[in-house]
């Protein structure tokens, strides 16, 4: 089981990570935003797989990912 | 707990300057991981140029030199042959290297200078607005194209990797893009073959990666990956032009 760490005040709320995830765990939210004023991604379901493409394809670096 | 993926040790902490969903962020990840993996660590010096990244120098966490417009190729030829043991690589956008700059990148790359170059192509000039680039693709609208480019008028788009390869100075040539993770996994790979191609000393080093600029294309970033992925790779296509470990 894997899990995704965003961290909110690096986020842009680009949307990448949303675009390329293949479970279709993470969305941008509609009522979180950081102190920039970015709505911010966030993961709504537990079911990561480990596969890295949202860390791999966030150009801020936001993304951290770990295996438990 | 094992860490599958996080930050790289040569960035700095310091919040990029990009627009959201610029693919200048994933190429300085890239870039970071590749000179983390080598070992380079104390041991680089990069050349921040012209444009969008011209901040490159307060990202990346090693010895950064900031120059003219287009000087890149010119300068870090200097500082290679001054530190002949540090790696050196030269970090360029398509209006600097392929506008202002052409001159410098050619005879670095007819010299066969030692040096590893990174060119962004995102066809189009993003930090001033917009504008018009060299490589900017036929029907393009820019803030200077406001119908299209039209090749009677405005020209054609430069295709730098392959003009570079038919000179014999370069040892790596190659077009990579990062529009989605299996190209990102390619393009690191390329871009780690272009600094061991240096640490052997086997010459100069050309990577094109190609990008999006969402704001100036008036695109949401994953509609900008969409358009590097269907349109520009059709004029721009992704390969290898010249592997000197081939021998082509």
């Amino acid at each position: 089981m894997a899990r995704i760490i965003i961290d909110p005040e690096v986020c842009k709320g680009c949307g990448i990570c949303v675009s390329v995830c293949p479970i279709k765990i993470l969305k941008i939210s509609n009522i979180v935003t950081n102190k920039a004023g970015y709505f911010v991604a966030e993961v709504v379901e537990d079911k990561c797989i480990g596969c890295c493409s949202c860390a791999i394809m966030c150009p801020d670096s936001a993304i951290s990912v770990l295996k438990q | 707990m094992e860490i599958l993926y996080k930050k790289s040790r040569m960035l700095t902490d310091t919040p990029l300057s990009y627009c959201p969903g610029c693919t200048h962020g994933i190429v300085h990840k890239l870039l970071a991981e590749t000179l983390e993996e080598i070992g380079a660590e104390g041991n680089v010096i990069g050349i921040a140029p012209v444009g969008c990244s011209v901040f490159a120098y307060k990202f990346f966490n090693c010895d950064m030199q900031q120059v003219a417009h287009g000087r890149a190729p010119a300068c870090a030829t200097g500082i290679k042959r001054c530190n002949p043991d540090k790696i050196v690589f030269a970090y360029q956008g398509d209006g600097d290297i392929a506008s202002i700059g052409i001159a410098e990148i050619i005879h670095a790359a007819a010299r066969g200078e030692n040096i590893t170059v990174i060119f962004i192509n995102n066809a189009i000039y993003g930090m001033t607005g917009g504008q018009m680039a060299p490589t900017t693709l036929v029907g393009q609208k820019t803030t200077t194209t406001p119908y299209g480019r039209v090749v009677g008028i405005n020209g054609n788009p430069i295709r730098l990797c392959e003009m570079i390869a038919t000179l014999d100075g370069p040892c790596f040539v190659s077009r990579v893009s990062v529009s989605d993770p299996v190209n990102v996994r390619k393009a690191k790979k390329a871009i780690k073959k272009g600094f061991e191609n240096q640490i052997n000393k086997k010459g100069f080093s050309l990577i094109e990666v190609l990008s999006t600029c969402p704001t100036n294309w008036h695109m949401n970033p994953v509609q900008s990956l969409d358009y590097v992925k269907n349109e520009m790779t059709k004029i721009f296509p992704l390969g290898v032009f010249k592997d000197c470990q081939e021998g082509n």
